[in-house]
């Protein structure tokens, strides 16, 4: 868990698009842009068609992860490497998501596909073939994981830090300004909750920051690291990005990502809202 | 390809409730000053941020394969930053409910 761990820079991405040992993965709500072009030998993972249930709401089971690792051709061994559009949000998620299910060597690439473009590398739109592995994952692991009954019990006793922008944190919007504005039944935020958007982390082109820039984000706004810290967002893709920022980079094992988010809280009956700045 | 009726930067607004929605959209293009494109060239690997009155970011999107981009705001003072390769520019708009707000931005 460190920045030389768990990132790789572009040029190191450059470098090893022929490794056979390494597996590169755009994920993204919207594989058009997978479609339209991507990154040389890049495969993809759709982030609700293959890593959704589907039914029920929740990961896809242990199994079906194997399944579709192992028709992806990544094994155990593999160094996975996973960028997207949306500022990594997605592959930040399949990060955590990965980590959830054991994987020992995934790393994500920082800037994802916007830092790749606007440095005007090249895009493929040739699907690279990959020969089936065996994949077996491990149980997940619930100590990355927050579940609601957690959430509301963590309300004025653990860190809550709520990573969407102002305007929803405040009930002003839904749902990001890119998407129809639909989300939880209600708008607001969790009660104590402190709103550090996800994007203080990140450089204009969509890279993190430095340690000691992220360590003085939490630190500003009055969050104490020794307290157990749940972050949460609106479905979870966005807190994954800034769990990653904590439990990643800046080595914080203390961390939860709530998947649920506010499109679950936001549908609870009965549990303490707030509005407001 | 933007259909007969359509807006005059971005994509169509067909299928939006604009009584609802609060939209800003539009089409980025090249000014071509550099002599590489054609003036008028959309901008394909662009990225347009929305930031709120404050500076914070709330939306980003890629530009689409006609250059084009929407956002879903709520009414009020955002300010546009389009970021692509070697260009960067910033556009404050004003936006309000039932009447979207359509834009051309040159780089």
């Amino acid at each position: 868990m460190s920045r030389e761990t768990s990132l790789v820079t572009a040029d190191w991405v450059a470098q090893n698009l022929n490794n056979p040992k390494v597996v590169i993965v755009e994920v993204d709500e919207d594989t058009t842009l997978y479609a339209q072009g991507h990154i040389e030998n890049a495969i993809t993972f759709h982030w609700r068609e293959d890593l959704q249930d589907g039914v029920i709401r929740d990961l896809i089971s242990k199994e079906k992860f194997e399944a579709l690792l192992s028709k992806s051709g990544i094994s155990n061994d593999s160094t996975v490497v996973l960028y997207g559009g949306n500022n990594n949000w997605f592959a930040t998620y399949a990060f955590w998501y990965f980590k959830v299910y054991g994987h020992a060597d995934v790393r994500l690439l920082d800037g994802g596909r916007k830092r790749w473009e606007l440095d005007a590398r090249p895009f493929v739109t040739e699907v690279p073939g990959r020969a089936i592995a065996k994949y077996v994952a491990k149980e997940r692991d619930n100590s990355i994981r927050a579940y609601r009954d957690e959430v509301i019990a963590a309300i004025g006793v653990k860190n809550i830090v709520d990573v969407r922008s102002p305007a929803e944190f405040s009930g002003e919007l839904a749902a990001p300004a890119h998407l129809p504005q639909e989300g939880g039944q209600i708008k607001g935020h969790i009660p104590t909750a402190k709103n550090i958007p996800w994007s203080k982390a990140a450089n204009e082109d969509g890279t993190f920051k430095s340690d000691v820039e992220l360590k003085e984000i939490y630190q500003s706004a009055g969050v104490d690291l020794a307290t157990d810290t749940i972050a949460y967002c609106r479905i979870g893709e966005r807190s994954a990005f800034s769990w990653f920022v904590l439990h990643e980079l800046l080595g914080v094992n203390n961390v939860k990502n709530y998947d649920g988010s506010w499109t679950e809280y936001g549908s609870l009956v009965g549990v303490p809202v707030a509005l407001g700045a | 390809m933007r259909t007969c009726g359509a807006t005059p930067g971005g994509p169509s607004l067909d299928g939006i409730d604009l009584t609802k929605q609060t939209v800003i959209q539009g089409v980025i293009l090249k000014d071509g000053t550099d002599g590489s494109v054609p003036n008028g060239t959309a901008v394909t690997n662009g990225h347009v941020r929305l930031l709120d009155s404050t500076g914070e970011f709330t939306a980003e999107v890629p530009t689409n394969l006609d250059g084009q981009f929407r956002f879903f705001a709520a009414p009020g003072s955002w300010t546009l930053l389009v970021q692509a390769p070697g260009a960067r520019v910033e556009e404050s708009v004003l936006a309000e409910q039932g009447r979207p707000t359509d834009l051309i931005i040159h780089i």
